[in-house]
């Protein structure tokens, strides 16, 4: 028994000894975790495809990406992020795609000293860590857009509808934080999951308060259940909806019913109609390019260029940071972290990005362009 | 809350409970005949609402490899129960089965799915396409367990819930699609307007119990399953092949699943997971009919549909919780109604 449990050690000794070597082989090691399956796949999935246009090197450097699936799920991403830090030594850590998940991954990056960037937005008290980045826009930034937008077309009362969860009590909160700012009052707030099959109740009562236009807080194609039956009652108003909703599966479920709305969006969903002198355009066009030579015409989402963001900034701050230590040590990772927060401007395809010690936001209001739907396709409001 | 909005619910809850009732139905008809609570079912009526939508985009629908997959892996199973030895028979059989009806499903659909059908022919082609699927997992997953526990064959219905929501998600990919009507057509009503879709809902639902209530108490298949369900071993010494009733109760639920699918794909945007919903609400219904009573489950089923529009129009946060309580007070009043306990 005694022998055998010896022997086991031994094992583990001689298995575990190459795994202890190997980060000293390799060059720059990032660690990629998102959700391809579980609820958030929609999401996870564009990310996971957008990892693979990633350079092979960078600064002169090899690059060694580790892709892992979370499933959304936080303790999976627990997990997942800690095989990185203690397992292979990553330098950067990216994850994951729902806020949950991001929030879990940012907790082992701090704890570990790891420079982290999150694809999903995350609540403030994550977002002014010291070592997570947030690519999306702020949910903040995209409300005061849309806002305005909303002074701009002449709405007083404004219907909320939204997800049954984090998403949707999102957008109702920049309501109650900005709204009357903007003159805006929110005269009905109903809520609907996403595998929902009928949103008729809450349309109806949507309807039945008469607002002037309808914020629509969900994302992907259940954004589209709301809006396919307002129009199906018979509401012709205005509706806006979040830059969840701009993807084209959305429009080619919503169809007609898309007329008359207005979607926030990133910039890099139409790098192409953007004005050339746009700083997101050469980064939108090359990786929609990139992206769609790959996946096929009309695969962009609103998601996956926050992996595309995440190497523009470190193509840019790597460089930086690899003047003061080698990759694999912690003086690389803090050096890489100042490198992000002093070495912007980064010019990305979803805005420019210039974090700051105070702001690991990092986005304005270059990051978010706002389009209307005509004829299947998004069109540039300017 | 007027008259209108009422009548408005009441048009949206009797269109969804119909849909439940189906999954209802279903669901009582595997559990009383193979004791097996169908968690599964609901990705029936997935599977066919996003075999639909792909039909309609001209798209070969990738249900079909996954068919000729499970008729694989099911003649697999075949062969090595028969590998002590078996007559020719029996073997060519599981060759038809197994082999060449998804064959043929498959190459049929490949030749019709990129021609612009009228919708109705597609509807059939994707019940084609999907009701063999129970079928093969029964072959696959329950038959191996026939007389295993209810708490085993549970365990198994859950394992088969995971993995066919996982080859939804790999077929179907992560987003939703919606289906094309069966009929654009809207009807009038007073101040009520109904579309064709509903009709076909309510004709559907209506023409599915019919069918059943012909099927147990009119034809020898149908009594034979009604004998197996009030008792199993009663039914076999009396000469009914519990396989057979067993095969059957599931071809049917897969059936209804698809039935159900192709209905409600054009009403509502459907995902890779969203029928695990769905099931579970046509699950309310059957529970409330002890999982025993085909008309106390309809009845159930359309219920369920009304409050859960009403409770979506007075309190939309709270609609599921609304709907998946009404489960506690039915099973405290089963229980203090059933006196004695079965150990199973």
């Amino acid at each position: 028994m005694k022998n055998r449990f010896l022997a086991g050690i031994a094992v583990v000794a001689v298995v575990s000894l190459p795994l202890m070597a190997a980060p000293a082989f390799a060059d720059i090691t990032i660690g990629v975790t998102v959700s391809s399956t579980g609820p958030g796949a929609a999401l996870g999935i564009p990310l996971k495809n957008s990892v693979e246009l990633w350079p092979t090197e960078v600064g002169g450097e090899k690059l060694k990406v580790i892709v892992l699936d979370d499933a959304g799920d936080p303790s999976t991403a627990t997990t997942n992020a800690r095989r990185f830090v203690n397992d292979d030594k990553v330098d950067v850590i990216v994850g994951s795609a729902l806020t949950p998940a991001s929030i879990a991954v940012a907790n082992v990056a701090s704890e570990s000293s790891t420079p982290h960037f999150s694809c999903s937005p995350v609540p403030p008290n994550i977002s002014k860590g010291k070592w997570t980045f947030i690519m999306p826009q702020d949910a903040g930034l995209i409300a005061k857009n849309l806002f305005a937008k909303m002074k701009a077309d002449g709405i007083k009362t404004v219907g909320y509808i939204g997800f049954s969860d984090s998403y949707g009590d999102l957008w109702m909160g920049q309501f109650k934080a900005i709204g009357e700012q903007y003159g805006l009052k929110v005269v009905a707030d109903e809520r609907y999951a996403r595998p929902d099959t009928s949103v008729s109740g809450q349309v109806l009562k949507l309807v039945a308060s008469r607002p002037d236009a309808v914020f629509v807080g969900a994302s992907g194609t259940g954004a589209a259940l709301p809006q396919i039956a307002l129009r199906e009652r018979g509401f012709t108003g205005k509706v806006y909806q979040t830059h969840g909703a701009v993807t084209f599966d959305f429009l080619k479920i919503a169809g007609k019913a898309a007329d008359n709305t207005v979607f926030a969006s990133g910039p890099a969903m139409a790098p192409e109609a953007l004005a050339d002198t746009a700083e997101t355009k050469p980064e939108g066009m090359a990786y929609v390019t990139a992206y769609e030579k790959k996946y096929g015409p009309n695969t962009r989402t609103q998601f996956g260029p926050h992996i595309n963001d995440a190497m523009a900034v470190l193509k840019k701050a790597i460089p930086i940071a690899l003047k003061k230590a080698k990759p694999g040590t912690p003086e690389f990772r803090a050096a890489l972290r100042d490198a992000i927060e002093t070495g912007g401007p980064f010019p990305a395809s979803q805005g420019v990005f210039n974090f700051k010690a105070d702001d690991h936001l990092g986005l304005d209001d270059r990051a978010v362009v706002l389009f209307t739907a005509k004829d299947g396709k998004f069109e540039l409001i300017k | 809350m007027d008259a209108m909005i009422a009548t408005f619910l009441i048009q949206d809850g009797v269109t969804s409970g119909a849909i439940y009732a189906l999954l209802g139905l279903a669901l009582v008809l595997v559990f009383s005949v193979t004791r097996v609570i169908f968690i599964p079912q609901g990705e029936f009526v997935a599977y066919g609402a996003l075999t639909l939508a792909l039909l309609d985009s001209a798209k070969v629908p990738a249900t079909i490899s996954l068919l000729v997959f499970f008729g694989a892996i099911a003649f697999v199973l075949d062969l090595w129960s028969m590998r002590r030895g078996t007559d020719g028979r029996t073997f060519l059989r599981s060759v038809g089965l197994n082999l060449v009806l998804p064959g043929a499903i498959y190459g049929l659909t490949t030749v019709l799915a990129p021609l612009d059908l009228p919708s109705f022919v597609k509807a059939l082609l994707t019940i084609m396409i999907i009701a063999p699927m129970g079928l093969y997992i029964y072959r696959i997953a329950y038959r191996p367990l026939a007389d295993a526990s209810v708490l085993v064959l549970l365990i198994c219905s859950v394992g088969v819930h995971l993995a066919m929501m996982g080859l939804g998600l790999v077929f179907f990919g992560a987003e939703g699609l919606r289906a094309q009507p069966l009929s654009n057509a809207n009807y009038t009503m007073g101040m009520l307007m109904v579309p064709a879709q509903s009709l076909w809902i309510y004709g559907a639902t209506i023409g599915i119990m019919i069918a059943l209530y012909v099927f147990f108490e009119r034809t020898l298949l149908g009594k034979a399953l009604r004998a197996t369900a009030v008792n199993r071993l009663g039914a076999r010494l009396v000469g009914v092949r519990t396989q057979l009733t067993g095969v059957t109760a599931f071809m049917l639920a897969a059936t209804i699943g698809a039935v159900s699918g192709v209905l409600i794909g054009p009403i509502t945007t459907i995902y890779y997971d969203t029928g695990f919903l769905i099931g579970l609400k046509g699950f309310v219904a059957a529970i409330i009919g002890g999982l025993a009573s085909f008309p106390i489950t309809a009845i159930a089923a359309i219920a369920v549909g009304l409050i859960e529009a009403f409770a979506s129009f007075f309190a939309s946060s709270y609609k599921e919780v609304i709907v998946f309580g009404l489960i506690i007070p039915v099973l405290v009043w089963l229980s203090l109604n059933n006196a004695f306990h079965e150990e199973e």
